[in-house]
């Protein structure tokens, strides 16, 4: 019986404390998203996140993407020659690309890079004083750093998407073409019919909003660290699996939503 | 002392942080500028008394009236207007690390549009002049500072926009005797040439004493005493005798730990 009662107690701790930060994360959310359209605007503090989020985030999300698309063509090639099906190659490379792999992986490979640094950058700044101290100068921190890393993840995610689905779809050719001899007129013929606007778009759509759940849970964590170089520490992974599992989260719900009728 | 209202006044200041009483009931005036010195040991309520005057932190109860205006009451534009007002040197600098040292400066005069950028950065090296560093070392960024270079950036950075109040974080802490010293002279040149008010929290009692015209001192949360500063060797209450002497032995115990 003490154990039952101890198990249900521990269950509404957890389920308390999941919905206590859920509360606190949904507040501090709509705090940033409202200090984006809210006069002063930082765009020095935006552009150099967005330069760190997008551009500088490139080389990885560009080498992910291309040797991704490469793998999706030599696995579907090898499953579908036993079913004579080689000609749909084409097309399961730029579906998986634009609707999936294009923004997951390029989620997933900002989140450890950028939700991580953020995470670390602001956590510093809590731990140091920093952010006391911009308060003290008559700066909103959730203004001055939080408004415009979310604003520039919502903004630098889908570019990079965009770019991460076009090289994509080019390792998918690569592969196709140079390795499995597959006439490159025919394979652009075959991926050209399979792609609809709206896999871009639904594509694009989550990128955003992967690029908005990284930033805030970079933000996030960094901005309630406690504790010195652990506590950054300590937020800095909180950071990253948070995102990492929201964004899958979200992906599936996303996916469900357009696709699944 | 005059009869003229105090420039701080803090009145029954209260804050606990869950079963733990940090402030108890906290008195204090502050005469229009003069400096004040609150000594005290390692978790006395010092940095949270001078948080809650900053308005970084909310007490439980009680007041902190400026100038006769309680700024706990007030709307939150005057208290961001207050701010204003404030000039801080926090403990370790606080120095914005991806900002090179003008523009640490000259933070706050861009933020309240105060100065242009294409100003910002000769006269930060007025300012930085002030506190006897080369106008050259705006150019650098804090992490190529020392210490003592880092707690003078941080001075400037506090006395930039002139303000009325200025507050000290143990502005010695980390930094050798001498280094102390010149620090000490520089807040008390400051203090002197703005005319401001000043609160400085200290555990240097030689800074306090070149810092502060009164001191006060807390334990538990409590002040324990108030006096003029350079009475603080020899002030005849227990608390502080065995606190500026540094003896193991007095009133004051230790909590400790595991």
């Amino acid at each position: 019986m003490d154990m039952a009662l101890d198990l249900v107690a521990g269950i509404g701790r957890a389920t308390l404390s999941l919905l206590r930060a859920t509360g606190a994360i949904t507040l501090f959310a709509l705090s940033g998203l409202s200090h984006i359209v809210r006069p002063p605007f930082y765009g020095r503090v935006f552009w150099g996140s967005f330069l760190e989020t997008g551009f500088f985030s490139l080389p990885v999300v560009a080498l992910t993407a291309l040797f991704s698309g490469g793998v999706i063509a030599l696995q579907s090639y090898t499953g579908f020659a036993q079913y004579h099906a080689q000609s749909a190659i084409a097309g399961i490379v730029v579906l998986a690309v634009t609707r999936e792999l294009g923004p997951v992986l390029a989620g997933l490979m900002v989140a450890g890079r950028v939700g991580a640094a953020m995470a670390a950058q602001i956590g510093t700044m809590r731990v140091t004083d920093q952010i006391d101290a911009l308060d003290t100068l008559s700066t909103n921190p959730m203004k001055y750093l939080v408004a415009p890393r979310l604003l520039a993840g919502l903004v630098a995610l889908p570019l990079l998407v965009l770019i991460a689905d076009v090289l994509g779809v080019a390792g998918g050719f690569l592969v196709a073409v140079v390795k499995l001899d597959f006439s490159a007129t025919a394979y652009i013929t075959a991926t050209l019919n399979a792609l609809k606007t709206e896999d871009v778009t639904v594509g694009l759509v989550k990128a955003a909003l992967f690029g908005f759940l990284i930033t805030l849970m970079g933000c996030y964590h960094g901005y309630n660290s406690k504790g010195g170089a652990e506590g950054v520490g300590s937020a800095t992974t909180a950071a990253v699996v948070a995102a990492s599992i929201l964004l899958l989260a979200f992906d599936y719900l996303i996916t469900d939503l357009f696709f699944s009728h | 002392m005059t009869d003229a209202p105090p420039k701080i006044r803090i009145r029954d200041l209260h804050k606990s942080f869950g079963s733990k009483k940090v402030l108890d009931g906290v008195t204090l005036d502050v005469a229009q500028g003069t400096s004040c010195v609150i000594i005290g040991g390692s978790g006395s309520g010092k940095s949270v008394l001078l948080r809650c005057i900053l308005g970084l932190m909310t007490p439980d109860s009680g007041s902190i009236e400026i100038d006769g205006e309680n700024i706990l009451t007030a709307p939150d534009s005057r208290r961001e207007s207050l701010r204003g007002e404030i000039g801080m040197l926090f403990q370790n600098a606080a120095l914005f690390d991806s900002l090179p040292v003008w523009e640490n400066v000259t933070f706050g005069l861009l933020a309240r549009k105060h100065l242009s950028r294409r100003n910002a950065r000769s006269e930060a090296g007025g300012i930085l002049a002030q506190v006897g560093l080369d106008p050259s070392v705006g150019d650098l960024y804090p992490a190529e500072l020392s210490g003592g270079m880092q707690k003078r950036v941080g001075l400037a950075r506090a006395i930039a926009a002139r303000p009325d109040m200025l507050f000290f974080d143990e502005p010695t802490t980390g930094l050798d005797p001498i280094m102390g010293a010149v620090i000490d002279g520089l807040i008390v040149n400051c203090v002197k040439t703005l005319g401001s008010t000043a609160i400085a929290i200290t555990h240097d009692m030689a800074s306090a004493q070149r810092i502060g015209d009164q001191a006060a001192m807390l334990y538990r949360g409590q002040l324990v005493w108030q006096g003029a500063a350079s009475t603080l060797m020899d002030s005849g209450n227990p608390y502080v005798d065995q606190f500026t002497h540094g003896r193991r032995e007095g009133p004051i115990t230790m909590e400790l730990r595991r």
